[in-house]
């Protein structure tokens, strides 16, 4: 058990490398460096010069590589240009509505996608199994942008049962008004891109209980007598649901991509919303952090699920 | 006489006509088909009589034109454009770098996963893990960064940047289903006859592979066009002078925009629905005809 996992975060550090490498070399490909933002015309050409110098902008590649890394490692992403603040700064409060966001958006997701994915295995082959298989070839089809300002116009300008945009009302005060004001901005963005996330879940677990049902366990269940609701919940439903507890980090990865869309289609100030915010003022220093940060989450994503899956399918386990 | 017709009936039949038996019994499937044809032919075939500088040209006086006012069918936009003539273009630019990203990236992703499936070992070690890193990369973000740093921006950079991370999926199907045919007696017998795997590879292996191909080709070809319009959509798609149905969709994001005057954006969304939504019923309807046991025909 403790050597799989061992095994799998091994495999992560040189993953983790390569990254960085490909988001520095990424980053040397953007324009300007860290002093772009404080030039004015009054700058002393050879003052600026001696302060890239003492930055080591002239170094060579890999030594600022290792500047770079290091000081990554200290939480340091150098300056935003365009909020002259620390990059960590300006990120940590956008990253806490995407944090919010994406968990409302996960639990929608499973609550959706889990009873949907249970009654088309139970119903196979019924009304009800090709209602929700036809939902589900609607929500693989369906590009989540569009959708999303469908879903937008429908809900927010149309009928206009919730706001438009933004993570909070200005006139929310209080505790619980905070709270439920937050709620109120995160029901529509989280329960449009949950309906489309519900795919790959609902597929995975029906096809689980179809293969179960002929399972010869089931069978000698049945046989024994045991009543047809038991057999469901005791003896399919344990196989069928474990494995889809191991979905849960890869859910984070595919959310991270889609919250570039939901954040700037709902106006919501998260790290999506950021990250082509600073992309249209050129603001590279946050943009190199973004990419890097969104990199790592989804590594520690797919670290979770394979994890999750060693602990609940001893088969793949290394010996 | 009696002989031959005895071995015609047990003959398979070929795919083409396992797909049109398919087809002839599924009429959601047949009208998708139909009805995708006639749309893309009628998207190019105007598109073709039109003169984009003639359209993209800016008239103030016709600015957000209701639908039929001064002859335009679905009104005009900011800039005073004729709403369906825009439509017409930007849905034959997004089929057309959807196309162009699909054939590049199933190409590359084919001969990605069938080398890799086939020959096994280190190299499909090796190749495996290159497949789990680009995975794990946060696409979106850097395809946007990398359309926004690379020089000379154009069309085929853009299909270029795109097709470098839409052809994971198709390398991991095919490479499980190499995996799977390698092992078979036939690629043995064929390997013992002194056949190069060359040979084994793409006449031996390939046509056995083509029914999973022509069924993934269609359902990348629609989510190809979903993800080129998104990001048309965010700014960082097609340039600006060729306009998308996603950059016809970004007009929404002004907030008076996509309240009051929703004849400037709705459209091009009704189109990109329509067509992601029949052809993925084609690939699905295309998947049953491959699999035996699903078949409906």
């Amino acid at each position: 058990m403790w050597k799989t996992i061992l095994r799998r975060v091994v495999i992560m550090i040189p993953q983790i490398v390569i990254l960085s490498l490909l988001v520095f070399i990424l980053a040397k490909f953007m324009p300007g460096d860290p002093f772009t933002g404080s030039i004015t015309p009054q700058t002393d050409a050879s003052q600026l010069h001696a302060l890239k110098v003492q930055a080591g902008l002239y170094d060579p590649w890999y030594t600022q590589y290792v500047h770079w890394v290091v000081n990554m490692f200290h939480g340091d992403f150098g300056t935003s240009y365009q909020f002259k603040e620390p990059v960590m700064a300006v990120i940590g409060g956008r990253a806490v509505n995407t944090l919010w966001l994406s968990l409302f958006t996960v639990i929608l997701t499973y609550l959706i996608a889990i009873p949907l994915g249970l009654l088309a295995g139970r119903y196979e082959d019924t009304n009800l199994d090709r209602g929700i298989m036809f939902f589900n070839y609607v929500t693989y089809a369906i590009p989540l942008f569009v959708f999303l300002v469908l879903g937008l116009w429908l809900f927010g300008y149309v009928l206009g049962w919730f706001p438009s945009g933004g993570s909070i009302s200005l006139s929310a005060n209080g505790f619980f008004g905070n709270a439920l004001s937050r709620l109120y901005h995160m029901i529509l963005p989280g329960v449009l891109t949950a309906l489309l996330s519900t795919t790959s879940t609902v597929q995975y677990l029906r096809s689980e209980i179809v293969d179960q049902k002929h399972q010869d366990m089931v069978a000698t269940a049945r046989a024994k007598g045991v009543p047809e609701r038991k057999v469901f919940s005791r003896h399919i439903l344990r196989n069928s649901l474990l494995p889809i507890a191991a979905f849960m980090g890869y859910s984070i990865t595919g959310l991270l991509g889609g919250s570039v869309f939901v954040e700037q289609i709902f106006v919501y100030p998260g790290m999506g919303q950021l990250f082509l915010n600073s992309i249209s003022n050129r603001d590279f220093s946050v943009i190199t952090a973004l990419v890097m940060i969104y990199g790592i989450l989804a590594l520690f994503g797919t670290l979770l699920s394979d994890i999750i899956m060693s602990i609940v399918d001893p088969r793949i386990r290394i010996k | 006489m009696t002989n031959s017709k005895e071995t015609q009936a047990v003959k398979t039949p070929s795919t083409m006509k396992v797909i049109w038996q398919e087809f002839r019994h599924d009429r959601v499937a047949m009208f998708s088909l139909v009805f995708t044809i006639v749309l893309i032919l009628g998207i190019f075939i105007y598109a073709a009589s039109l003169n984009l500088e003639k359209v993209t040209n800016v008239n103030i006086f016709a600015q957000y034109d209701k639908p039929g006012q001064d002859g335009f069918l679905l009104g005009a936009d900011e800039g005073g454009r004729d709403g369906l003539k825009m439509l017409v273009i930007g849905a034959r630019n997004s089929i057309m770098i959807g196309f162009a990203v699909t054939v590049i990236s199933s190409l590359f992703g084919i001969i990605y996963g069938m080398i890799s499936g086939f020959y096994g070992g280190w190299l499909d070690n090796g190749m495996m893990r290159i497949y789990d890193f680009i995975n794990i990369l946060p696409e979106i973000m850097i395809i946007i960064v990398l359309v926004t740093i690379v020089p000379k921006y154009n069309s085929w950079t853009f299909i270029i940047i795109m097709s470098c991370f839409m052809w994971l999926s198709t390398a991991r199907l095919i490479r499980s289903k190499a995996l799977a045919e390698s092992k078979r007696d036939y690629v043995s017998a064929s390997r013992t006859s002194g056949t190069s795997d060359f040979k084994i590879l793409f006449r031996e292996v390939l046509p056995n592979l083509s029914s999973i191909i022509i069924v993934d080709t269609t359902l990348s070809f629609a989510g190809n066009i979903g993800i080129e319009t998104g990001l048309s959509f965010l700014g960082f798609g097609l340039p600006d002078s060729t306009p998308s149905l996603g950059t016809l969709i970004s007009y929404a994001q002004d907030p008076d925009v996509i309240g009051s005057k929703p004849w400037v954006w709705l459209p091009a969304a009704v189109i990109i629905l329509v067509l992601t939504l029949s052809i993925s019923y084609i690939g699905q309807a295309l998947r049953r005809a491959g699999d035996a046991q699903q078949r409906r025909g």
